[in-house]
């Protein structure tokens, strides 16, 4: 098998991978603040069940949770679901992510001063606009850097989803690397994801930057 | 009468930092409230302005009642669709200043106007260059609160008050978070609004201030009215002993 072979073989699962890593952030990002302002909920239940949903999404590996998410219905319940192998590794991501930037929008979101949802509650602004036109956009400037690093950690974490056999950059370099006898499958990998970080450290740096016009 | 405030009761936690405190507010009057700290004088502007809930007691603006006391005795609020109204009659300087960093100096000032009040853009912004001429910053509307001075922070966040049109402007210690050759800047704004016969409560430590601005002084300590009267009563002839003993410190 040629170089260029190997490259267009594993290009399909470059795609996946950013399906993966694309699905989990479009899923994650919102239901994360979903999650962090339920865990602000006045009942105490609902507190109650957000700390325990992000105990368990913190406190057991993401391989295991995508084991869970894909056996489960069966074991569990003697569910059959068709083409139920993408949807778990999504379902998996997203869950598991959503707890990660709820805590982060969390630490965000109590960081801002109290004076400024005072001076907006004295101006007249509903609770709603307090949060979105005061509190938020100053909360995106301050946990920008670690959102930074949660994404970092998603693309290579993509690679979990090697655990379901689905056929992403490393299930593929896997197996071609054993049916070749070749390293060059793990290297095009490496340089995927060191290519694909690179990416996400100049996107971020560039809207870290669109918001440093004020301190 | 602007602003009633009667039998006002708050407590923290079994504290008692405001006891059967009663006090009105006249149109065009300018008000001063000295005291030692902790004598419940921010906690009262903060009743009125209601960012703190009264425990017992009225508040009534305007005529209308926004706080009473009902027969079970805790205090009740009027609806939300009220409260709204009345939060427009009222404004607060904070001692912080709080002006929303991320937003420019022009945009702190028409924001709420525009998104509160609903007031168009133009007319908002008419409106925001004529407060920041007259609080002498007008070369700063697109600037960003973290590149003024404290005293030009703090004239911007009377700006921003002032847009909202209350009937009343409370401050709670307006230049005490200012370095001393700042304060006047912003001491002088707020003569400038007493000439103009704007309603205000000033909560300050500027004792020479408070006898050159305000139509009344009172004197807190111990979460009740010691003292209240003509500036020059209170501070020239005080009548309580811990009135002439809070003021005697000021004379050194």
């Amino acid at each position: 098998m040629t170089f260029t072979t190997m490259l267009s073989t594993m290009s399909a699962g470059m795609w996946k991978t950013f399906l993966i890593f694309a699905l989990t952030l479009i899923g994650s990002l919102p239901l994360g603040m979903v999650v962090a302002l339920l865990k602000k909920s006045r009942f105490a239940i609902v507190r109650g069940i957000i700390s325990v949903y992000i105990s368990i999404m913190r406190g057991t590996p993401l391989m295991l949770q995508l084991v869970a998410w894909y056996f489960g219905p069966y074991f569990l319940f003697g569910w059959n679901i068709g083409n139920w192998r993408f949807p778990a590794i999504i379902v998996g991501f997203v869950l598991n992510y959503a707890a990660y930037f709820a805590e982060i929008y969390r630490g965000g979101i109590e960081s801002i001063p109290v004076g400024q949802y005072e001076a907006a509650e004295v101006l007249g602004y509903t609770k709603f606009q307090t949060f979105m036109r005061i509190i938020l956009p100053q909360v995106i400037k301050v946990i920008m850097p670690s959102i930074t690093n949660e994404v970092i950690t998603l693309v290579k974490d993509t690679s979990l989803a090697f655990t379901l056999a689905y056929q992403e950059v490393f299930s593929l370099a896997k197996q071609i690397s054993a049916s070749q006898t070749s390293f060059m499958p793990f290297l095009i990998a490496g340089v995927f994801y060191f290519v694909a970080n690179y990416v996400v450290e100049v996107v971020m740096a560039k809207i870290e930057k669109s918001m440093d016009y004020y301190k | 009468m602007i602003l009633e405030m009667k039998n006002i009761e708050k407590s923290f936690g079994g504290l008692e930092v405001l006891k059967d405190i009663s006090f009105g507010v006249d149109s065009g009057e300018v008000v001063s409230i000295i005291g030692p700290s902790g004598s419940g004088k921010s906690t009262l502007l903060r009743c009125a302005t209601f960012l703190e809930t009264i425990d017992g007691g009225e508040i009534t603006y305007m005529g209308e009642k926004a706080a009473w006391t009902d027969e079970s005795g805790n205090a009740v609020y009027a609806g939300p669709h009220q409260m709204k109204k009345f939060r427009t009659y009222c404004g607060l300087v904070f001692q912080q200043f709080n002006l929303f960093p991320h937003y420019s100096i022009l945009k702190n000032i028409i924001d709420a106007p525009m998104h509160v009040l609903g007031m168009s853009r133009e007319q908002a912004e008419g409106e925001a260059l004529n407060l920041l001429r007259k609080m002498g910053i007008a070369d700063k509307a697109s600037a960003y609160p973290y590149q003024l001075s404290g005293g030009q922070q703090q004239r911007v966040a009377i700006a921003r008050a002032m847009a909202m049109k209350p009937e009343i402007l409370f401050f709670d210690e307006p230049t005490s978070a200012l370095d001393p050759e700042l304060t006047g800047e912003v001491l002088k704004v707020i003569r400038q609004l007493a000439e103009e016969k704007m309603t205000m409560v000033v909560v300050t430590h500027e004792m020479p201030f408070a006898k050159a601005v305000s139509n009344r002084v009172i004197f807190m300590d111990g979460g009740v009215i010691v003292e209240q009267g003509d500036p020059r009563d209170v501070f020239d002839d005080p009548q309580e002993e811990r009135t002439k003993q809070f003021l005697s410190v000021f004379e050194r």
